[in-house]
């Protein structure tokens, strides 16, 4: 074949050719949202099946009430998410949300490291209108049941 | 009274979107003349009233009438009158009635100006431009009506999101509209040309200006938006993969695809479905961002309020518009005659290349941000961030970028490899030369480093087609090409510099003491209380200094907002010639020290500089592009009027 096609192959080479980038695109974002997608997880769920340590997850439950400690160098936290049924430890470096506080509700993103969770981010509360997806959820239906239940 | 007077004016405005849909319509018809010649002036007078409602809208919140629901739920009595104007697109309700006037004021130009293209396809274009509007209009009014009033009205009012208290919001979310709307044109002309089955290099040459205007306030939106987050939200990063950023990105791309199949359609008269394609999916890009953003699916600072039925009427929208004009482009499509052939070596193959690749990167994203949707669907909730988007996009951006750099070197038509061996050498040279010196000296990791190469390789190519020409008679929309395929390379060497060489320093400080963070020592000098209008705050000075030179005062804050009663971090930035330093303040530790949070960003200006001169390159090729338009409607009128007087 020459390098000049007849029209009504060109046509056609340029339908297949954005066909297959297209499914080459489509093959490649479904094989990595397999992979790289960060599930989301409660308490006892990451204590039951733990992920694994390089894959980036969320965690979404209460503050356990007296369990926040502030490390020595005073940007380094430590303290315990709980749902009722199961706890986690959660260890992060970082500036708090203003909104974290023991007792409330919180979602950390990072990985599961040796049983505990290290997170790389909290989202808290921003404000009434802005409320993480999960926590929403979370502070609706699992946090007031698991709450009750621990009662 | 004046609540009242933008309701009616809005009626009105939906009304005569209503005349202009069924005159259009019928006016197609060869007795229809009489209608056809109503489509015009009812597309000028619905954006006048359109505009004339925002206007109203304006006011009310100017006076903070607080007997309007809106400005009761959103706005207070003690915001400076930047916040309370700004304020008016600040919420659900006032950014739609944006969104709507810019859209009919888009259509009133185009009725107005536009007179290149056949008349009947303009009808079918204004026809479609009414029948998109009356959709956002019906939602307005029966499901998100701006003047609704509020009775007793309250004493004061529930005051702004502190975090949208910022002069970038004044300029971001109407920047971003005139973009995300502009596509409209492009959609309606894409409507238009298929219904009258007349798509020619002629349809390409009058849609490109309008999709360059959109694309340009696309460009910069997106670039302010990045940059606002950056500072305002703390996190010292520039790009989230949030579900929102996504929906300005994905219509950039497509926009950016359409730019570019314009012009091989206008140059060439090659592409013309694909282009068609490319208009269709554009504009429903950014109905699926507005979707995304507006219906409450995703929770974020951009999602004001969650209301079901809103989401479900968006979505109807949306399938009535995408679903109408994609059936209408499967039936229609296989009529559209073969455009020009073209060999694979060539401009058009190069171009082919790149709107291949642009769609896959859109498909991409898009994947990527409905994905938690759908998981979600079925019970599993995740959500996708950085770990996917940036690979993923990578592997097809990466290679994009290299037919970026040699595309604009080749002829239309056909070309031979041989003719521009010169400088395809001289850039593979200069990118090799780079990766090695990156390599061996900073050891930089796989995306950075391609990436500094690939920024080396794009910059030099950029200027490579201006070779041999003479700089002063070249046309102004080659000078565009050139500037922002640099601005792409300006903003790559950014992004990459910036991922490789941050360095962070988070700590707990005493007062006096002195933290190093890179080529900077900050000592903290003094933490003291502050007030502004609507907010109190505890306010860290710092006292930087670059390599031991001189001191600059940094002053970061942690602000307290009392309408509504919210806390957040105002970041404190220092700006050199070569990077940003980086400065948040938190709260005390129980033992007195005040916690920081530093960084040092080489670079990470370039990021925001290459969108700037992207934006500039495309304001470029407009201005050259309409002044050639002006030029040559100037010269047929003095042609018909020498013709006429020779005549008499």
């Amino acid at each position: 074949m020459t390098a000049a096609f007849k029209p009504k192959h060109q046509r056609l080479v340029l339908v297949v050719l954005a066909l297959v980038a297209i499914l080459a695109a489509g093959a490649l974002a479904a094989w990595a949202l397999k992979n790289q997608a960060s599930y989301f997880y409660i308490p006892s769920e990451i204590v039951a099946k733990p992920p694994a340590a390089d894959r980036s997850v969320r965690l979404g439950g209460m503050v356990k009430a007296g369990s926040l400690k502030t490390a020595p160098d005073g940007v380094t936290m430590h303290f315990v998410v709980e749902d009722g049924k199961g706890e986690v430890p959660v260890t992060f470096a970082g500036i708090a949300p203003d909104l974290f506080k023991e007792g409330s509700g919180v979602v950390a993103e990072g990985r599961m490291i040796g049983g505990a969770f290290v997170a790389d981010n909290l989202l808290a509360k921003h404000d009434e209108n802005y409320v993480p997806r999960e926590l929403q959820d979370m502070s609706k239906q699992q946090v007031r049941q698991t709450v009750a239940e621990t009662q | 009274m004046i609540a009242e007077f933008g309701l009616a004016s809005l009626w009105l405005a939906a009304s005569l979107a209503a005349l202009q849909l069924i005159a259009a319509w019928f006016g197609q018809r060869a007795d229809g003349e009489v209608l056809a010649r109503l489509v015009r002036p009812a597309a000028v007078i619905q954006a006048m009233l359109c505009g004339l409602a925002f206007l109203m809208l304006l006011w009310v919140f100017a006076r903070t009438d607080l007997s309007v629901l809106l400005v009761a739920e959103n706005s207070h009595s003690d915001k400076p009158m930047i916040f309370k104007i700004a304020g008016a697109w600040g919420n659900h309700e006032g950014s739609m009635l944006l969104w709507v006037a810019i859209m009919a004021l888009a259509g009133g130009l185009i009725a107005l100006i536009e007179h290149r293209l056949p008349e009947k396809t303009m009808l079918a274009t204004l026809g479609a431009q009414a029948f998109v509007g009356l959709g956002f209009y019906a939602f307005l009014l029966f499901a998100s009506n701006p003047f609704a009033r509020i009775s007793p009205a309250p004493a004061e009012g529930n005051g702004l999101n502190p975090l949208l208290q910022d002069i970038g919001l004044a300029m971001h979310p109407p920047t971003l509209y005139m973009g995300y709307v502009g596509l409209s044109i492009a959609f309606s002309f894409a409507v238009g040309a298929l219904l009258t089955r007349n798509v020619t290099p002629e349809f390409a040459r009058v849609m490109r200006p309008w999709i360059l205007g959109a694309w340009i306030f696309l460009t910069l939106g997106i670039t302010a938006g990045s940059y606002w987050a950056y500072y305002e939200l703390g996190w010292g990063g520039w790009w989230f993969w949030d579900p929102v950023e996504n929906a300005s990105l994905m219509p950039w791309l497509a926009a950016t695809a359409l730019l570019h199949s314009a012009s091989v359609l206008a140059s060439r008269d090659a592409l013309r479905t694909w282009t068609i394609m490319l208009g269709v999916i554009a504009f429903s890009m950014s109905m699926i961002g507005t979707f995304l953003v507006r219906s409450g699916i995703l929770t974020s600072v951009h999602a004001f309020a969650v209301d079901p039925t809103r989401g479900t009427f968006i979505l109807a929208l949306l399938a009535i518009n995408i679903g109408g004009a994609l059936a209408l482009f499967v039936v229609r499509a296989g009529t559209i005659a073969e455009g020009e052939r073209f060999a694979p070596l060539s401009r058009e193959g190069a171009l082919v290349i790149n709107n291949v690749a642009l769609s896959a990167v859109l498909g991409v994203v898009l994947l990527g941000t409905l994905y938690p949707l759908v998981t979600e669907a079925f019970g599993v909730r995740v959500s996708v961030g950085p770990p996917y988007f940036n690979p993923v996009s990578a592997a097809f951006v990466f290679p994009m970028l290299l037919v970026l750099a040699v595309g604009p070197l080749l002829r239309w038509r056909r070309d031979r490899l041989a003719r521009i061996r010169p400088a395809v050498i001289a850039i593979a040279a200069a990118g090799l030369a780079v990766l090695l010196a990156m390599w061996l000296i900073a050891g930089l990791a796989l995306f950075p480093l391609l990436g500094v190469s690939l920024a080396a390789v794009v910059a030099v190519a950029a200027f490579l087609p201006l070779r041999g020409r003479s700089l002063a008679r070249l046309p102004l929309p080659v000078w565009g090409m050139a500037i922002a395929h640099f601005g792409v390379a300006v903003a790559l060497f950014g992004m990459s510099v910036d991922s490789a060489f941050t360095v962070e320093k988070l700590t707990a400080a005493n007062v006096g003491d002195t933290v190093a963070v890179g080529p900077w020592r900050v000592r903290l000098a003094a933490v003291e209380p502050v007030a502004g209008p609507n907010w109190t705050a505890l306010q860290a000075r710092l006292d930087a200094s670059y390599k031991g030179g001189a001191g600059q005062l940094l002053a970061p804050q942690s602000r307290t907002f009392w309408a509504p009663p919210q806390t957040t971090s105002e970041s404190a930035l220092l700006t050199r010639w070569n990077g940003q330093l980086y400065t948040v303040v938190g709260g005390a530790t129980a033992d007195g020290r005040w916690q920081l949070r530093l960084w040092w960003k080489p670079f990470v200006t370039f990021i925001w500089f290459g969108g700037v001169l992207i934006g500039l390159g495309g304001l470029l090729a407009l201005v050259g592009r309409v002044s050639v338009d002006v030029r040559r409607r100037v010269a047929t009128r003095k042609i018909a009027a020498r013709r006429a007087e020779a005549a008499r």
